[in-house]
């Protein structure tokens, strides 16, 4: 691939990304538009997340991709070929070792270390979309912090189902400012946002949008004093390293009803079993 | 016992070694050429060229077989592979007034200067199946006769002479350019038209249709349509002077367009405009009629709420290549976000007693 710049982009749009992200830190949890490339690969399938990665990254970094937790599934092992073949770094399974980490769908249950980065890919970046399809209206919604509307939806929620029926994209809200939308993690990564140690970058690409948490802000999930948000997960411990404090997949096993539950970070769960953990399925 | 799905690796490597073979069909039968596909498939170029936003059309060609003649995915090719491009500078306009015209028609006016020239067209074919193609056709020969160096200027001139149309007003400032910024709303005129030339066929197209059939009707006369070549100059700094650096092929459509007037203006036509690389004529027209459309505000009209009123409905929406990705992308693993459904809903159900 010598015909292609480092990690694709070429210099000029790089630096015009890493413009964006440094905009995005200044201005945490803020949707900074940004002038999106069609990339290689389609909309919708990480553009963003690889724009953003392809500007961070140096070849000195040591680059993970995970998609729904997982570093096997399809999506990831293509994103990972493709700053392996454009960018030559080095790559790797364990999130420890990681200095880039780009993800879909999850945040890893270790805690992440100052110096890494994780690049979030989004596909709707506006957290009120939903509620305002127009992209004028919602801008404004922003810059007059009037987020009654959100809230309303929320209480809706609950008067209707007794609960919040958000189970992912959960919304924050950054440092008493933006509410902010965390890309479809589930809830029980929602936690994780605030107080990181690492630095967070969000890319959505067919949107065109970047937006950024730096290291140790402050991240509060949106809930009512009398409905505190609630960070769920299916209540088992993993079948193959037996943890029960870590976001567990459903696998059906059988056509009779037969199931069991998995941690979704592979690297967390082959860890764990690595040090002799074992579940009530593992072999 | 579940064993974690290791080996998406391989597995993708041979589903693409599998989208080869397809590709290439049965061997027995002869391989389709680029240049095959430049020559006999011109309109898909011409497509794949305007969509893309690239003229080029041996990569369009290419682009159409490595697709395997999905043009949506040939236009994603062409358009990833513009981005990697470098930007030497920027062209003069392009004269449409110069344009060397294939085909020229009004719908305005029965005869004009420059004439009517129908040029290589479907209209008025028969639409049936020449079964005489099937077999080995030989090279059909149209008769010719000499180009006659006649100006053909444009239609809406004519009309402009007795301000019977709105004034087309001159704007030397540089347009945005959709590619390198970010579309950002309201989008100016120039915007709007950088958007829908590149935007898909059909749902400009489709766009338009609704409007002739009265979600916001603007009643669009193609005023003129025309298909030809044009030269393409380029201001060279070291020169300090413009030259020739190519021959592009355009389709341009003006539309002339109803207006009722208002208490400060008297009645006067209003303009649609759509112009798009190549042969591209039902694209061009529907362009011209979304244009217009688009346009209510500035022409003192109604909101009615139509779809192709609205510019953030109709630009955020016509690119194919975000649109497509974005509906594809359903295919890809959802199970983290489906699993905190799963459990949303049966703990929902459990409370509610089913």
């Amino acid at each position: 691939m010598t015909e292609y710049n480092f990690a694709y982009l070429d210099e000029q749009t790089k630096r015009m990304i890493r413009r964006a992200i440094l905009k995005g830190l200044a201005i945490p949890g803020y949707q900074v538009p940004f002038a999106s490339r069609e990339m290689p690969m389609p909309y919708g399938w990480g553009t963003g997340g690889v724009q953003v990665s392809a500007a961070v990254l140096t070849p000195e970094d040591r680059f993970k991709v995970i998609d729904q937790g997982a570093d096997d599934t399809t999506n990831a092992v293509s994103i990972r070929g493709f700053f392996e073949r454009t960018a030559g770094v080095a790559t790797t399974t364990h999130t420890e070792e990681a200095t880039v980490i780009q993800t879909r769908h999850r945040i890893p249950e270790v805690p992440l270390r100052e110096g890494q980065i994780l690049v979030y890919q989004v596909p709707i970046p506006e957290p009120l979309r939903f509620l305002e399809p127009r992209e004028s209206e919602t801008r404004k919604m922003h810059s007059l912090e009037e987020y009654g509307l959100m809230h309303v939806k929320l209480y809706e929620d609950i008067s209707r189902h007794g609960h919040i029926a958000t189970s992912y994209a959960y919304p924050v809200r950054v440092e008493a400012r933006y509410v902010m939308d965390p890309s479809p993690i589930p809830k029980f990564d929602n936690p994780k946002l605030g107080d990181c140690a690492a630095i967070q970058l969000f890319g959505a690409g067919r949107e065109q949008r970047i937006y950024a948490l730096p290291p140790y802000t402050q991240v509060v999930s949106l809930d009512f004093e009398d409905h505190p948000f609630d960070p769920s997960k299916a209540d088992h411990p993993c079948g193959l390293c037996g943890a029960t404090n870590s976001y567990l997949d459903e696998v059906i096993v059988d056509d009779a009803g037969g199931r069991m539950f998995v941690c979704s970070d592979t690297d967390y769960c082959e860890a764990r079993q690595a040090q002799g953990h074992r579940g009530k399925d593992a072999a | 016992m579940y064993v974690a799905v290791k080996g998406g690796e391989r597995a993708i490597a041979n589903a693409h070694s599998w989208l080869a073979e397809e590709r290439r069909g049965d061997t027995a039968i002869a391989e389709l050429s680029v240049a095959q596909i430049r020559e006999q498939q011109s309109l898909a170029v011409n497509r794949v060229m305007a969509e893309g936003s690239l003229y080029d059309p041996d990569l369009a060609a290419l682009a159409i077989k490595q697709a395997r003649g999905d043009l949506i995915e040939a236009i994603f090719l062409i358009r990833a592979y513009r981005t990697t491009l470098p930007r030497f500078g920027v062209s003069q306009p392009v004269d449409t007034g110069a344009m060397a015209c294939d085909r020229r028609i009004s719908a305005t006016f029965k005869d004009l200067p420059g004439g009517q020239v129908l040029g290589p067209t479907f209209d008025y074919t028969h639409r049936l199946l020449d079964f005489k193609l099937a077999a080995e056709g030989d090279a059909p020969e149209a008769p010719e006769r000499t180009a006659t160096p006649e100006a053909v200027p444009h239609v809406t001139a004519f009309l402009n002479r007795e301000g019977l149309i709105e004034e087309a007003v001159p704007d030397d400032t540089s347009p945005p350019d959709l590619t390198r910024e970010p579309l950002e709303m309201p989008a100016d005129r120039a915007l709007r038209l950088q958007a829908l030339t590149r935007a898909d066929e059909g749902f400009i197209l489709g766009l338009a249709y609704s409007t002739q059939r009265g979600y916001a009707r603007n009643h669009a006369f193609v005023g003129e349509l025309r298909i030809g070549a044009v030269a393409v100059e380029m201001d060279i700094p070291e020169l300090g002077f413009a030259i020739e650096i190519g021959e592009i092929t355009l389709t341009e459509c003006e539309t002339v367009n109803q207006f009722t007037g208002s208490k400060t203006e008297p009645p006067q036509f209003t303009r649609g405009y759509g112009l798009v690389f190549g042969q591209t004529e039902r694209k061009a027209i529907s362009m011209a009629l979304v244009d217009r459309a688009l346009r209510w505000q500035e022409l003192g009209e109604d909101d009615v709420g139509a779809p192709a009123q609205d510019a953030e409905f109709v630009l955020y929406h016509a690119d194919n290549i975000q649109a497509t990705g974005f509906l594809e992308h359903i295919k890809l693993p959802h199970y983290v976000d489906f699993q905190s459904e799963l459990e949303l809903v049966r703990k929902l159900r459990r409370e509610a007693g089913a």
